[in-house]
């Protein structure tokens, strides 16, 4: 599976909601994502792609829309 | 000889508008003399700590020292070797000397404690900080002279904002060019003349007009239930406006200050007011200090009980690092039951917060949502945080216990 598809995967959970249609739209702003799905993504992260992000590397702005964190997850596999 | 509260009168302002201007010409031409950014440090450090105020100068140097070896030997050590252990010692011997700050009034019968000074729980935060960000390998490269230029970066010092290390560090080894820079400096003129407005004029009006007239008036009508009385509530709103406007206006000077000097110091206050909820309403009060506590307590916490699967739920795990993070922002302000009281009524406002924005998501076709609803969200969240407010004025105290 690819990063995309497996990044898209956890959103979907971690939100409840498809996010595949908005994938510029700011998940903090709608409420999508807080804290507390930050952590869990990051966690996530871990565990299905073996990719460690620490906290403090969690800069909320550039984690903001699905594309960002795809891309993100892209620029740190 | 001289000494000042920070942006306390005009003669700190004209001093500073002096200082700033050799500076000014200096980065209009794409220049950052260090040596001079050092000496006008020292010079208001000395105006803040000097004079009557001495013993704090001196106490502010020795923490200083006391960090410099933390946070140096700690980013030393990390090169080598990454131990847990060895780091949350280095965090405890960090925030020991704030905590002895904090515990002596509670114990010596309100006696400051002597290695107090004004500034140091921000100093503190930006310590550990540096700290936590070496642990995560974020930060690799640790400079003892930016360290201390971050730390007593005079505009910020005794109040904040809090900035971050590797945010500060990437201004400071730059010059912006000369048309983002003439934005610096009307955007920082700007911040200061609104400073004014709100410290000068709104908060002194409700904090030195108002609240002790109300105040006066809620200790004459105790009696009724729980000693409250329409006085109460009306020092209530006055003591929210005092803060918001004495503490904005503090910040707007602060942030000013720094972008005239161009460092783009983080804002600390977004429009609080319109905040429809309590999570909201962190993202918009205090902002440095709320995003220091997420991201160094409540993440790192949540990442921490998630990974060793503490809480079977997601949103045990959410409720109780509310309750502790909040409560820790309790007993920071200090170690009084009103404080502690403040911190715990938060954490709670965080999880019935939670659990409604929860419920909302999953009903959202019979939930209504219209301009009368955010209107009357708004209100509740102001009124509620007004509520608090009241609680950390001390205001209870003094009615209940004296």
């Amino acid at each position: 599976m690819d990063i995309k598809e497996t990044v898209l995967g956890i959103l979907n959970d971690l939100t409840g909601n498809d996010v595949s249609g908005a994938m510029d739209d700011n998940l903090f702003d709608s409420g999508l994502m807080d804290s507390m799905g930050s952590v869990q993504l990051l966690l996530q992260l871990q565990g299905d792609l073996g990719i460690n992000v620490p906290v403090s590397e969690f800069e909320r702005s550039e984690w903001d829309t699905p594309n960002k964190i795809i891309a993100k997850v892209e620029s740190l596999a | 000889m001289l000494s000042f509260e920070p942006y306390g009168n005009p003669t700190y302002f004209a001093l500073l508008g002096v200082a700033l201007l050799p500076l000014m010409i200096g980065l209009l031409y794409g220049k950052r003399s260090r040596l001079y950014e050092t000496l006008i440090s020292i010079f208001f450090l000395v105006l803040t700590f000097g004079g009557p105020k001495w013993t704090q100068g001196v106490a502010l140097i020795i923490y200083i020292l006391y960090e410099v070896a933390l946070t140096w030997g700690y980013a030393v050590y990390r090169k080598h070797q990454n131990s847990g252990p060895i780091f949350y010692l280095m965090v405890i011997l960090a925030i020991i000397p704030l905590t002895i700050v904090k515990v002596t009034p509670a114990v010596e019968n309100g006696q400051a404690s002597l290695i107090g000074f004004l500034g140091v729980s921000y100093l503190t935060f930006r310590a550990v900080q540096t700290m936590m960000e070496t642990r995560d390998g974020t930060l690799k490269d640790y400079q003892v002279m930016t360290f201390l230029q971050f730390m007593l970066f005079f505009p910020t010092i005794s109040s904040g904002p809090i900035d971050r290390y590797r945010r500060f560090e990437a201004d400071y080894r730059s010059v912006p060019d000369r048309e983002k820079y003439l934005g610096m400096i009307q955007k920082g003129i700007r911040y200061i003349f609104v400073g004014f407005l709100y410290k000068f004029i709104l908060a002194y009006y409700f904090g030195t007009m108002l609240m002790p007239k109300l105040q006066v008036m809620a200790m004459h009508s105790r009696g009724g239930f729980m000693d409250l009385s329409w006085p109460v509530l009306g020092y209530m709103y006055a003591y929210s406006a005092d803060l918001f406007f004495d503490f904005a206006g503090y910040s707007l000077f602060a942030v000013g200050t720094s972008y005239i000097m161009g460092i783009a110091t983080p804002m600390n206050f977004n429009q609080p007011w319109r905040s429809p909820n309590i999570k909201d309403f962190w993202n918009r009060w205090h902002i440095t200090l709320s995003f220091w506590f997420r991201d160094f307590i409540y993440m790192r916490l949540v990442f921490w009980f998630m990974k060793h699967k503490v809480f079977k739920k997601p949103t045990t795990t959410a409720n109780v690092t509310y309750i502790i993070n909040m409560l820790v922002m309790g007993f920071w302000h200090g170690v009084t039951w009103y404080y502690i009281t403040y911190g715990l009524f938060h954490g709670c406002a965080l999880v019935i917060n939670d659990t409604w924005l929860r419920y909302k998501k999953k009903h959202r076709a019979s939930v209504p949502h219209n301009g009368f609803t955010q209107v009357f969200a708004i209100f509740l969240t102001a009124n509620m945080v007004c509520f608090s407010f009241l609680i950390f004025s001390g205001m209870l105290d003094k009615l209940w216990f004296h």
